[in-house]
C-alpha cells in the first residue's frame, strides 16, 4: 500500500532524520553527540556561501565536472525505441560519483577540526575517492574493507595504498561490505574525539543520508540543466543501479518534483530473487541496521542476511532510507537485474558505445536494455554512468571463463 | 520498575552485574551458566540476544554472537531460556541486553508482551538512543519492564536528562568511549563522572565495559552502585565451552566477593 502523496518529494527528512518512517539515528550512545554536532555543522555549511563555493571548486577543478551528458546513438538503434542518454559520471576523477560526495565531507571535517580520517568500502571506489581526497588535504585516513572485497578488488586496494591508506581487511562474517561498515563504527566509537566518518552512501544515521544526498545531487542538477539546454525538455525516465543508493538518489533527487519524469531504481537480483540476491527493497522488509531504519534483507528473528551479487559495490543488504520512503509513496518504481544481465548489460555498452561500464551502472543499462524497446521513438531515458570498469575487467574475465 | 530490580541495589552493598550472551556456546549451555552466576553472586543478570552485526561490541562479545548464532539460537529459544531462569530464580533480576532489529522485528509490542511474559525486568538495546525512543521505550514500558540507557563519557550535562527521561531500573555508564572489552578508564575519571551523573540521576548507576577483575571491580564498587562484568565471563566461556559454569561460578564469586565488600574495607 503506498503512503499519502506529499506535496513535495523534494522536503525530506524532517527534523528527526526521518524519511517517512525510515531513516533516523539508531547509534549507540557514544556516537549521539557527535552526530548531532555533524548535523549542526551541517546546517551552517550548507548556509555558508564560502563552503558551497569551495565546493564547487574543487568539483570544477580537481573532480572535472560538469561531466558530459552523452547521446548513445549505437545503443540506441540497436535497442530500437527510447533515446538513450548517458549522464557521464563515469569521467570523475578516481572514475566513479564517489569523489562528490568524499570532496563534501572531508570539507565538513575540515570545518569540525578533525584531524583523522575513516572509511568503508565495498568495491573499493569509495575507499579510493576517499583515500584520495585523503591525500589532496593531507589528512591520515583508515580505510576498512572486507577480506573477501580485498581479494576481490586488488587493484583498488593497490590504488589506496598508493594513495597514503591504510587499508584494514575485516574478517568478521561474510567479510563484505556490511562487516566492513560494522568495524568502521567500532573505529569511530573509540576515537570520536579526533575522527571523521565519511559515509560513502545515503545511509547510515542522519543526517549522512541527506548530507550524501546533498553532495551526489550535484548529478542530477547538472544533467536536469544540460537537458534542458541540449534538448528543450526534461527526460521520460531516469535509471540509476542501487546498492546504498547514493548515485540514484544523487540522480533522482532534482527531478522528483517534476511529474513527468519517471524514475527506475536498478537492485542486483544476484543470482535471481529466489536465490543469493542483494535487492532489499524487493526481497527485504524494514529493520534497523548501521544508523538507520530502512528495507533490510533479514530473517524472521531480524538477523541480517548476506547480499550477493556479481558488482561488490551492490553487494549490502540494506538499502538507503530515502529510497525506501520513494518506494513506499509510489514515487519512484523499482526493479532488479541478475548477475547474468548485468554481464550482457557490460558487454553491451562496450560493444555498442566503446564505454567499459562499472558493474554498477551495468545492472541500469541492463534495466535500460528491457524497457527501452517497449517505449516510443521520441521518449527520452536517462541512465546513470556511475563508474567506469577498469576495476571489473578482472572479475568479468572469469565470469566468461577468460583467463588474463 | 519492576521490585526485583529495586530490590537488587537496595540490599546494603553495591550490586554485581553479570552479562553473558544466550545460546553461547549452545543454546543447550546458557541455563547452567546462568545458575553459576547466581551462585556465585550476581545480584542482576544480563542475557544477551546475540546479533549478526553487534556494532558496538569487541571481538570477544562478536564472536560470542557467531557462535551462539552458528549453534541455531533463535529469539523464541532466549525467551525459553529467560521463562526457565525465572521458573529457576523467582528473586534475581533478568535484563535482556541486545541490539534493536531482533527486539522490533515482529513490532515492539510483541517483543515487550513476550519479554514481560518470561519474566523479564529491564531490557538495554544498544542503538536506540532517547532520540527514537517511541521504537521501543513506549511498548516496554506499558508491559511493565524497565528501559534501561546508556550513557558515556560523551554523554555532557546537556544531555543526561534526555538520557534519564523514561529510563528507570538503573542507568549503566559506559566507562570508556569505544567498544566492549578493548581498554579500561582510569578510577579517577569514572568517580568523577559517577559522582556528576548522581547529582541528576535518582536511578542506581552501574559502571561496565573493560572491567575484567575482582582488583578492578571493588574499586569502582566504592562509587558507583553497580558493576558490570561481560567480556571477562565471555572469555572464560569461549575456552571452556559447554564446560564453563564451573570456572563462570570461579570468577563471578571473586567478583561478588569485592564488589559486596568494597565499601566494607575502611569500616
Amino acid at each position: 500500500m503506498n503512503a499519502p502523496i506529499p506535496n513535495s518529494f523534494r522536503n525530506q527528512p524532517d527534523a528527526q532524520g526521518h524519511f517517512g518512517q525510515f531513516g533516523g539515528r539508531y547509534v549507540a550512545e557514544t556516537l549521539m553527540p557527535l552526530i548531532l554536532d555533524l548535523e549542526a555543522e551541517y546546517r551552517k555549511a550548507k548556509a555558508d556561501p564560502a563552503f558551497h563555493a569551495e565546493f564547487d571548486d574543487l568539483l570544477e577543478h580537481y573532480v572535472g565536472r560538469p561531466s558530459p551528458l552523452y547521446f548513445a546513438p549505437r545503443l540506441t538503434e540497436e535497442l530500437g525505441g527510447a533515446q538513450v542518454w548517458f549522464k557521464r559520471d563515469e569521467l570523475n576523477h578516481t572514475g566513479a560519483h564517489k569523489i562528490n560526495n568524499c570532496i563534501g565531507q572531508i570539507l565538513l571535517a575540515i570545518r569540525m577540526g578533525k584531524t583523522r580520517i575513516i572509511a568503508e568500502t565495498g568495491a573499493g571506489q569509495h575507499g579510493v575517492a576517499t583515500a584520495t581526497v585523503c591525500a589532496r588535504f593531507g589528512l591520515p585516513c583508515t580505510i576498512f574493507m572486507g577480506a573477501t572485497d580485498v581479494a576481490r578488488q586488488q587493484p583498488n586496494v593497490f590504488r589506496m595504498k598508493l594513495l597514503g591508506a591504510e587499508v584494514v581487511p575485516v574478517t568478521a562474517g561474510a567479510a563484505t561490505l556490511k562487516d566492513a561498515m560494522n568495524e568502521a563504527l567500532r573505529d569511530w566509537v573509540a576515537n570520536v574525539h579526533n575522527t571523521f566518518y565519511i559515509i560513502g552512501t545515503a545511509a547510515g544515521p542522519h543526517p549522512y543520508p541527506e548530507l550524501v544526498r546533498d553532495f551526489q545531487s550535484v548529478i542530477g542538477k547538472e544533467a536536469r540543466a544540460q537537458m534542458l539546454s541540449r534538448v528543450g525538455r526534461l527526460p521520460d525516465l531516469l535509471v540509476a543501479a542501487i546498492g546504498g543508493g547514493s548515485n540514484a538518489i544523487g540522480l533522482f533527487h532534482p527531478f522528483l518534483d517534476d511529474p513527468s519524469v519517471k524514475m527506475m531504481g536498478v537492485e542486483a537480483a544476484g543470482h535471481g530473487l529466489d536465490f543469493a540476491h542483494a535487492a532489499s527493497l524487493a526481497g527485504g522488509r524494514p529493520g534497523v541496521l548501521h544508523g538507520n531504519k530502512t528495507y533490510l534483507l533479514q530473517d524472521e528473528d531480524g538477523q541480517i542476511l548476506e547480499g550477493h551479487s556479481i558488482s561488490a559495490g551492490l553487494d549490502y543488504p540494506g538499502i538507503g532510507p530515502e529510497h525506501a520512503w520513494l518506494k513506499e509513496t509510489g514515487r519512484v518504481q523499482y526493479t532488479s537485474v541478475t548477475d547474468t544481465e548485468a554481464l550482457d548489460g557490460f558487454q553491451l555498452l562496450c560493444r555498442t558505445e566503446g564505454i567499459i561500464p562499472a558493474l554498477e551502472p551495468a545492472h541500469a543499462i541492463a534495466a535500460v536494455k528491457k524497457i527501452a524497446p517497449t517505449m516510443d521513438k521520441d521518449a527520452i531515458i536517462l541512465a546513470n554512468l556511475c563508474g567506469r570498469g577498469d576495476k571489473d575487467i578482472f572479475s568479468v574475465a572469469e565470469h566468461l571463463g577468460v583467463k588474463l | 520498575m519492576t521490585q526485583r530490580l529495586q530490590s537488587a541495589f537496595a540490599k546494603g552493598h553495591p550490586a554485581l552485574v553479570c552479562f553473558v550472551t544466550a545460546g553461547d556456546p549452545t543454546p543447550a549451555a546458557t541455563p547452567a551458566i546462568l545458575d553459576a552466576l547466581v551462585e556465585g553472586g550476581a545480584d542482576v543478570i544480563e542475557l544477551g540476544m546475540p546479533f549478526t552485526d553487534p556494532m558496538a561490541d569487541g571481538p570477544a562479545i562478536q564472536r560470542a554472537n557467531l557462535r551462539s548464532l552458528a549453534a541455531g539460537t533463535r529469539t523464541a529459544d532466549i525467551l525459553q531460556m529467560a521463562a526457565d531462569f525465572r521458573a529457576r530464580h523467582p528473586q534475581v533480576p533478568l535484563v535482556l541486553m541486545g541490539y534493536a532489529n531482533p527486539m522490533i522485528t515482529r513490532g515492539p509490542e510483541w517483543f515487550a508482551a513476550e519479554a514481560a511474559k518470561a519474566g523479564v525486568d529491564g531490557v538495554i538495546c544498544v542503538d536506540i538512543p532517547p532520540e527514537e525512543d517511541g521504537e521501543l521505550g513506549p511498548a516496554l514500558r506499558a508491559a511493565g519492564i524497565s528501559p534501561i540507557r546508556l550513557a558515556t563519557p560523551t554523554t555532557d550535562a546537556a544531555r543526561l536528562p534526555a538520557v534519564l527521561d523514561g529510563s528507570s531500573g538503573f542507568l549503566y555508564y559506559v566507562s570508556v568511549a569505544g567498544i566492549t572489552g578493548k581498554q579500561s578508564a582510569a578510577l579517577a575519571s569514572i568517580e568523577e563522572a559517577v559522582t556528576r551523573i548522581k547529582q541528576t540521576a535518582t536511578i542506581p548507576v552501574a559502571v561496565g565495559f573493560g572491567v575484567r577483575t575482582p582488583e578492578q571491580a571493588g574499586p569502582i564498587a566504592c562509587v558507583a552502585d553497580g558493576v558490570v562484568v561481560g567480556s571477562a565471563l565471555i572469555d572464560i566461556i569461549a575456552e571452556h565451552g559447554e564446560n564453563a559454569a564451573g570456572p563462570v561460578r570461579e570468577l563471578v564469586t571473586a567478583l561478588a566477593h569485592a564488589v559486596h565488600n568494597a565499601r566494607k574495607v575502611e569500616a
